[in-house]
């Protein structure tokens, strides 16, 4: 069990670790789902059978073909493995980071026994209402933002330039539009 | 070495490597993955630290939030990036600094 559990949590950091080392978006992206689905197989093996489910279908599945979608509008422009700050820096400030978080929580680190608790279904929809509240607003706001992101405006400059000067050099009134393109075009 | 352990060393991997990934990422997807790898590490520590004080269905319902959140962070970043791709042409960190002009 804690040979298995080891293999597991090194074959995800192996994924994780080749998920920006890769050269194209693609790559990055499938060892990014390798990484969740191990991590979702190491909850199952932690006890978290519901979190394992939730991170294998979201984690593994949903986000993956976000990331394949996006780069596919996007294109997969090779990303060279360039760093906006010098290396050593940034290992050493990983590492640092590492070190203190280790020395502060596998030191003090005790398995207490299983204590009675309330059923998952009990914690989440009860003693944690608040925050499923606020996840179905979250959401909603989400879907918002992504329509209004991803609408794209085509707005025909030429005529809009042109024509009112056309009708203003005639000495006519310039008469606005109703046509749905015009609406799309305005919006 | 018991299993909550190695899920602590896995949690800091996790964090180190996606923090190493934030800090020298220059493609905003790959901004993108970093912080989901190092929002992974938060998840296995938040299921470890249920497992460690005995409320390991509180740490589930905790990992739940996470994920709705980081979905959704993933998913408005992407979209950003998908417009950064189409107003300026390019998705590297550095050609998008207008600051330096």
């Amino acid at each position: 069990m804690s040979f298995l559990f080891a293999a597991l949590t090194v074959a995800m950091l192996l994924c994780a670790f080749l998920a920006f080392r890769a050269r194209h978006l693609i790559v990055s992206a499938l060892w990014l789902a390798g990484c969740s689905a191990i991590l979702s197989i190491l909850m199952y093996l932690l006890g978290a059978y519901w979190i394992a489910v939730i991170e294998l279908s979201v984690g593994a599945g949903l986000v993956t073909v976000l990331f394949v979608f996006a780069i596919s509008i996007a294109g997969d422009e090779s990303a060279e493995f360039r760093s906006s700050i010098p290396r050593p820096i940034a290992l050493i400030i990983s590492l640092v980071s590492i070190i203190l978080l280790g020395f502060m929580t596998i030191s003090s680190l005790i398995a207490l026994p299983p204590a009675t608790e309330a059923t998952f279904s009990e914690v989440l929809w009860q003693q944690r209402g608040l925050d499923m509240l606020v996840q179905s607003g979250l959401l909603f706001a989400a879907v918002v933002g992504i329509l209004g992101l991803l609408s794209e405006a085509k707005v025909p400059v030429e005529e809009k330039k042109t024509a009112p000067a056309k009708e203003l050099q005639a000495g006519r009134p310039v008469v606005k539009p109703a046509t749905a393109a015009a609406r799309e075009a305005k919006a | 070495m018991t299993t909550l352990q190695i899920a602590v060393i896995g949690v800091l991997g996790l964090i180190g490597i996606g923090l190493y990934g934030l800090l020298i990422a220059r493609n905003l997807i790959k901004v993108i993955v970093a912080l989901q790898v190092l929002v992974k590490g938060a998840l296995l520590a938040l299921v470890a630290a249920g497992l460690a004080s005995g409320k390991l269905n509180l740490g589930q319902s905790l990992a739940v939030m996470v994920i709705v959140v980081d979905t959704v962070v993933a998913v408005i970043g992407l979209a950003l990036a998908l417009q950064v791709k189409r107003r300026m042409g390019t998705l590297d960190i550095k050609d998008l600094s207008t600051l330096k002009k």
